[in-house]
Order: structure tokens, then sequence, then C-alpha cells
């Protein structure tokens, strides 16, 4: 079973939606139930909004140990906050995260910084950019470097282990959207709102075993 | 700076169907938005945006059942507005499969609603759609919001209340020029550019697209982070992709 975990924060249909379509014959569950969580065989820890709030319902339905066994032991997919949530800290109501993973999310800084037309940096980071990979991983099986995926955050990973670092993006400055480390594959941005990119990643993550 | 600018197809929606017309009038049956929106996500669109014209409350509930069945299906964001009265709304469409939903009449009446909305399901979901129109009191002119399609004034100032809505939470503005919309001009470059350089949030530039070179001036004079249009696309006067070539031809960051 594949586990989608599910804490209060925001729409998950669309990340069922994609795992369905990728992988039509696993069973697919959004679930906030720790049991289910630890019998799934891959892991899917998505979130939307704002860090503080994601953490604070988390910890609400008492998932956290579960989040953080499932990162421990088997192949765990974090999408947007989902990534953000695995680090020490955000900047983003200064709150601590779950700290599997060494490094700080901070907030775009958009004060005089223009993009090539001589316009404003728009803050969220909001469409479609370009993904550089940064190492091989399966995750990317399939995939082109510098294919591009949907964004959409306000704050960003600045690492502090460039080893994790599977693949970053340029946005006014080069930032890490993607991290890989043993069974653990995190993105910023939504594979399930990429299209044949995204659809392709959800594919192999599926596949993926550690 | 490599993100790509967006190209964002808009479906006009009533009563389960995909409509098309001029300036809201003769609205002819452009088909099965299902199969209109696949039609885009295969020529390559960005996002889709679907407006829901439904006049009836009794029909309204069909434009859910039409995102639950797009959503199944493409696998990019969408975008609904329409009648979006109450964070219930919100809720419902989202729940449906949308990824943003627009707020239009209903954030004048209750200013309100897009700080709830946004603080509750988040600022990337919450689109303010403002519809303007240049006016002239005295001796000076301003841009001035419009509600209800265009029928009624609201005194207030565009740019103004482009500010107050990114500060209330939305994640996004959708700016349509009255003047423009339906006449095939060109945005109105100068309301987008006022706009795009006041807010940080991202704008669409939407209200008045007759050829591409309009595309290319909304991203580059205007400041636009992303370009709407219909008729154009809906007619078969240009694909997507064709589009997407023209921009990047003016050295338009574009997603292929």
């Amino acid at each position: 079973m594949i586990a989608i975990i599910d804490y209060g924060m925001g729409n998950l249909k669309s990340v069922f939606n994609a795992f369905k379509l990728a992988a039509p014959e696993a069973d697919i569950k959004v679930t906030s139930n720790p049991t289910d969580i630890k019998n799934a065989r891959h892991v899917v820890f998505p979130g939307q909004g704002a860090m503080p709030d994601c953490i604070r319902e988390l910890d609400q339905r008492n998932l956290r140990a579960s989040v953080i066994g499932a990162a421990e032991t088997k192949p765990f997919l974090g999408i947007c906050i989902g990534l953000q949530m695995l680090f020490d800290k955000s900047e983003e109501g200064n709150v601590a995260g779950l700290g599997l993973l060494n490094g700080t999310v901070k907030r775009f800084n958009n004060q005089n910084t223009k993009d090539e037309n001589g316009h404003k940096l728009k803050i969220p980071h909001m469409g479609w950019n370009e993904v550089s990979q940064t190492n091989h991983h399966p995750l990317w099986r399939n995939i082109n470097n510098h294919d591009r995926f949907y964004f959409v955050h306000s704050y960003y990973l600045e690492s502090k282990d460039e080893n994790i670092v599977s693949a970053e993006t340029l946005y006014s400055q080069k930032f890490c959207c993607a991290v890989a480390k043993d069974n653990i594959f995190a993105v910023q941005f939504h594979p399930e709102k990429s299209s044949s990119a995204g659809l392709q990643l959800i594919k192999n993550f599926v596949q993926w075993s550690v | 700076m490599s993100l790509a600018k967006r190209i964002i197809p808009c479906l006009d929606v009533t009563d389960g169907r995909v409509v098309k017309g001029i300036n809201f009038l003769d609205l002819k049956d452009a088909g099965d938005p299902v199969e209109i929106a696949k039609k885009y996500n295969e020529q390559g669109a960005d996002e889709l945006a679907f407006l829901d014209i439904t006049a009836s409350s009794d029909n309204r509930g069909l434009i859910l059942h039409i995102i639950e069945s797009v959503a199944k299906e493409v696998f990019i964001p969408l975008t609904v507005g329409g009648g979006v009265r109450t964070p219930e709304d919100v809720r419902n469409l989202l729940n449906a499969g949308a990824d943003k939903v627009s707020i239009n009449t209903s954030a004048i009446v209750n200013p309100d609603i897009v700080y709830q909305t946004s603080s509750r399901f988040g600022s990337q979901c919450i689109v303010v759609a403002i519809d303007a129109k240049l006016t002239v009191a005295g001796d000076k002119s301003f841009w001035q919001v419009f509600t209800h399609g265009g029928r009624n004034a609201t005194g207030l100032d565009a740019i103004e209340w482009a500010e107050k809505m990114a500060a209330l939470g939305a994640g996004e503005l959708l700016i349509t020029s009255m003047d423009r919309d339906g006449t095939k001009k060109g945005f109105d470059l100068e309301l987008i550019k006022a706009i795009s350089d006041k807010v940080d949030v991202p704008i669409i530039a939407s209200g008045g697209v007759g050829d591409l070179q309009h595309l290319v001036d909304g991203v580059k004079i205007g400041g636009a982070d992303a370009v709407l249009a219909a008729s154009i696309f809906h007619f078969g006067e240009y694909t997507i992709n064709e589009a997407k070539t023209f921009m990047k031809s003016n050295y338009i960051e574009i997603r292929q």
C-alpha cells in the first residue's frame, strides 16, 4: 500500500489522482492513521500552506513519530512543505522542523531583484521552472535533465549538506529543489501538477525499492 | 532566471458545457470541458482557467463534476472562478480538484473572505480577479474596479485594490481590462504594468488578446507573469504551441 499522509493541510486529491494514474494497480490510501503509515510500502508526505500550521496540524494528529519512522525506514517522498518540514528549521514563523536533515528554510528576497525583462521578481515563485539534476538517482529515470516542473512557494531550502542535493533550480539565485538521502527523496516542486515529467517521477517513486 | 512565463487558456463554462461568444453575447456551444481541457493540455497549456458563467443557481454544482473529471486526466494547475461567494465554495472547488480558486465580486462585498480563505487554504490557491475600466472623474482618470461581469462600478481604484488584495493574502492577481475585453486590440499594458510594478505577487494579464504579439507585449511591456486568452485559442486562430513558439522567438522563457 502507498500511504499519502493527510494531516488536514490542503487538498490531496491531485496527489491521489496522479498516483492513481501513475500506478493503477497499487493500493493508494490518503490517510491520517499511524497504522496505515506503518504498514505502507511507500509513504508520501505532501504539504501546503504555511509551515508553522503544517507542523501544528501534524502534532495535533500525533503523526510526528509516524512520519519520522517512515522517513527512516522506507521509500519516502516529500512534496513542497513536505520537503521543508524534514529540515532543522524555517524562517516562516521561525518554527523548528522535524530535524531529519540539515538545513534551513528561508524566504526569497526580492528587494532590488529584477527579472530578465527588468520587472520586479515576484513572490511566490510560481510556475514552470527548470530542474537541473545534480546526481543520478532512480527517481530521475526517464526524466530529461532541465525538464520543467511546476513550483509554487515563497520559501526555499538552504541545505547545509551538499551531498543530499539532487537537483537545483534558478530563481534569482540557485536553490536546492530536490534532496535525496538513503530512502528519502523530497522535492520543492509539485510532481502531481507537472504533467508528464511529474507523472514519470511518481512512477519512478512507486517502483523504487531501497 | 529560467522561470517560464505561462500561457493560460480560459474556458467559459455554463450548464456543464464550454461556450464561446463575443462579450458574453451570442454564446455557442464549444464542446465538452474535459475534452477541451485535454486538448489544451496536449498542446502545452501551462495551466487552465475555468470561468463558471452559469446564471441559475440550480446548475452551479455542475462545475464541481467537471473539475473532478478534468483533474483525473489533466495534471497541470487548474484555476476555477465565477460565483465563488463563501469559504465553503472555495473548499468545495479545491476538494473537487481545483488548485486555485479565483474570487472577484465577493472580495468586494466582503474583502475578509480573501484573508479567511488564504489563511485557511494557503495563499497559493487564492487568486483575486480584478475587472478594471479606465474612468474619468473630473480632471483626472483612474482604473476603476467593476463587479458582476463589468456591470457595477465600485468607485475603487484598481491599483490600490490590487495592493490591498495582495496584502490580505491573494497569491496571484488576474487583471482584466474591461476596455479591452473582446476588442482584440491587446492588453491594457499600462494597467497591467501599473499593478505589476506595485505588487509582489504574480500577475495574470487578461482581456483583449487578438494576436500573438499581444501576448509578447503583455510579458515584455506589461510585466505579466502569465497571459490568459480565450478566443484566439477557442476559434482555432492559433494553437498554444504556436503562441509559445512566437514568444520564444521574442526571447521569452516558455515551457516546451
